[in-house]
């Protein structure tokens, strides 16, 4: 940032010269520092994880929870500033209300993120207002049968036109990354915080465009990851926050829940034997590693 | 003719007498719902050792006209209780709706503990509560069935008033009259709920529907059944009538063909 002091950072809604908006680029670097959170979109259902930093140890264990839910079949994690973040949880709640208020029906994961990306965007445009200080990931489980709608009490007329393609596919997982700029984009796996490049680099390794990862795999996947990623932030203590939404024959039967306390400690175990055995491994497999294919991840 | 617009299309004042305004008042007290529209009739339950069983017919009436065949309405809430409602039915989707949200916020806080059928009755009868003192009431009689604190079967009603009650056994709209002294002689009091199996329950619900569907002009063949207990909900919501018996329709005299 070598324009810093130039006098285009001061307010927000004004570009510098070169086209940027400098106090989009503060809030993300405020993302950078905050803990890492992640999201693994498998093909049975979504998880999200993050890296609680203990701020202090008078803090009750497993209080102040940072991954919300959004609406039933929904959570959010983000990380950066946590007020701003609860805002944008409180946000996301009234719009996934309100779009059941108007159409009778759950909001799916894909709109949800278009409202809070519009909702972000927006505060960048204002002098009076400072973008937001978090990146969130959002991530739901949208029905794949159809779905009554809010309070229907009948099945109506059993003949008549119809109007549903036959064989198409409705419903499966979704996975949103919104950041300060209010830009989102639909990932297999997102990561963002501080631990974001190794998460990343290790959500690679997992080749999630296949589809093939379950959701099981995935909890354990992202337990390992968090704990990879926190290398990065070793000198502070943390928790591990897991949820995770399956579809509608899985455990969670389409809610999003926290994952149950024996599983998130079985990954918890696994991902600190992974992350023991972890020196001596890389040596002998370094010449295997094939470079991973690409997950249709941003950067 | 007139020719003035604002006449066009009214009944001539010449012919007609002038438009008695009486029926369109603008002005006056607000009013509210005065009676119900399309409903459904009785909803019934009855306790027994491990749970509760509830039941109601897939009709909803628009007077006296059979009107909808396949209406829900037992309206399961946090797969732990069961709501019956009788009455009306456009008030029935928005409780429906109401609890609904109210099931997502209860999901906001991982507290881990969900309402139980007990916290649902108390917060639906404040509803009614509420909007009869506000000259809105929502025109339904509910059964709220599941369990309590205790994981004990629970049974209570709630009506348009606000007024609440709970018994063994329960039962709204005509059931009230009907299959009530039922399913009393199958469980009069606790301790006979204590002794009740879910099949002598069940049973003693699906006679009561048949009682019911004999009698009531308002009642259907088809309709659902729950049973809530500590494992769940089992609801079935496609159940019909069996064994039916007319034999003593014939006997019957005082109206209709039969006058005397």
């Amino acid at each position: 940032m070598t324009s810093i002091g130039t006098g285009y950072d001061l307010t927000n809604s004004v570009f510098s010269p070169d086209g940027r908006n400098f106090q989009v680029e503060y809030a993300v670097k405020a993302v950078e520092n905050g803990g890492t959170s992640i999201g693994i979109r498998c093909k049975d259902g979504v998880v999200l994880a993050c890296e609680k930093v203990i701020t202090s140890k008078l803090l009750k264990a497993g209080a102040n929870k940072r991954i919300a839910t959004i609406d039933r079949h929904m959570g959010a994690v983000s990380s950066g500033l946590v007020p701003d973040g609860r805002h944008f949880t409180s946000r996301a709640r009234e719009e996934a209300a309100s779009w059941r208020k108007v159409y009778k029906s759950p909001i799916t994961t894909a709109d949800l993120a278009g409202r809070m990306g519009g909702y972000m965007q927006a505060y960048t445009l204002y002098s009076s207002v400072r973008p937001f200080g978090v990146t969130a990931i959002v991530a739901g489980w949208d029905s794949e049968l159809e779905l009554p709608v809010d309070g229907q009490v009948g099945s109506g007329p059993s003949i008549g036109s119809g109007g549903k393609a036959k064989d198409k596919k409705y419903g499966g997982p979704g996975l949103y990354m919104i950041e300060p700029s209010g830009i989102y984009w639909g990932y297999y796996g997102a990561a963002t915080g501080k631990g974001r490049q190794t998460a990343k680099a290790e959500m690679e390794k997992l080749n999630l465009a296949e589809g093939k990862m379950s959701l099981l795999d995935g909890v354990k996947e992202a337990a390992k990851i968090i704990y990879v990623a926190h290398a990065d932030n070793k000198d502070k203590e943390f928790e591990l926050e897991m949820t995770w939404i399956s579809n509608l024959e899985g455990p969670t039967k389409g809610r999003h829940q926290e994952v149950p306390k024996e599983l998130l400690e079985d990954a918890e175990k696994l991902a600190k034997k992974a992350l023991d055995g972890d020196d001596d491994d890389e040596e002998e497999t370094k010449d295997e590693n094939k470079p991973a294919e690409a997950d249709k991840m941003e950067e | 003719m007139n020719h003035l617009p604002q006449s066009w299309g009214r009944p001539r004042d010449d012919i007609y007498g002038a438009y008695d305004h009486s029926y369109l008042q603008s002005n006056g007290p607000n009013q509210h719902t005065q009676s119900p529209i399309v409903t459904g009739t009785s909803v019934i339950a009855l306790k027994f050792k491990d749970g509760v069983v509830i039941a109601a017919d897939n009709l909803a009436s628009y007077g006296s006209l059979a009107r909808f065949t396949d209406v829900k309405r037992l309206r399961s809430f946090a797969d732990s209780s069961i709501v019956g409602f009788g009455g009306d039915v456009s008030d029935m989707q928005y409780l429906d709706r109401l609890l609904s949200s109210l099931d997502t916020r209860e999901a906001y806080c991982s507290s881990g503990h969900s309402l139980n059928a007990q916290n649902l009755h108390t917060y639906l009868a404040k509803v009614f509560y509420k909007r009869r003192s506000e000259f809105s009431p929502l025109w339904n009689q509910v059964l709220v069935a599941g369990l309590d604190a205790e994981s004990k079967p629970f049974l209570a009603s709630a009506d348009l008033l606000g007024t609440t009650f709970s018994a063994p056994s329960l039962a709204t709209g005509f059931g009230a009259h009907l299959a009530q002294p039922l399913l009393r002689k199958v469980a009069p009091d606790e301790d006979a709920v204590a002794k009740l199996s879910e099949e002598e329950a069940v049973q003693a619900v699906k006679e009561s529907m048949k009682v019911l569907f004999y009698r009531d002009a308002r009642s259907l063949d088809k309709y659902s059944i729950a049973v809530v207990t500590k494992a769940g909900i089992r609801l079935k919501e496609d159940e019909k009538l069996e064994n039916q018996s007319w034999a003593f329709a014939d006997k019957i005299r005082g109206y209709g063909t039969q006058v005397n």
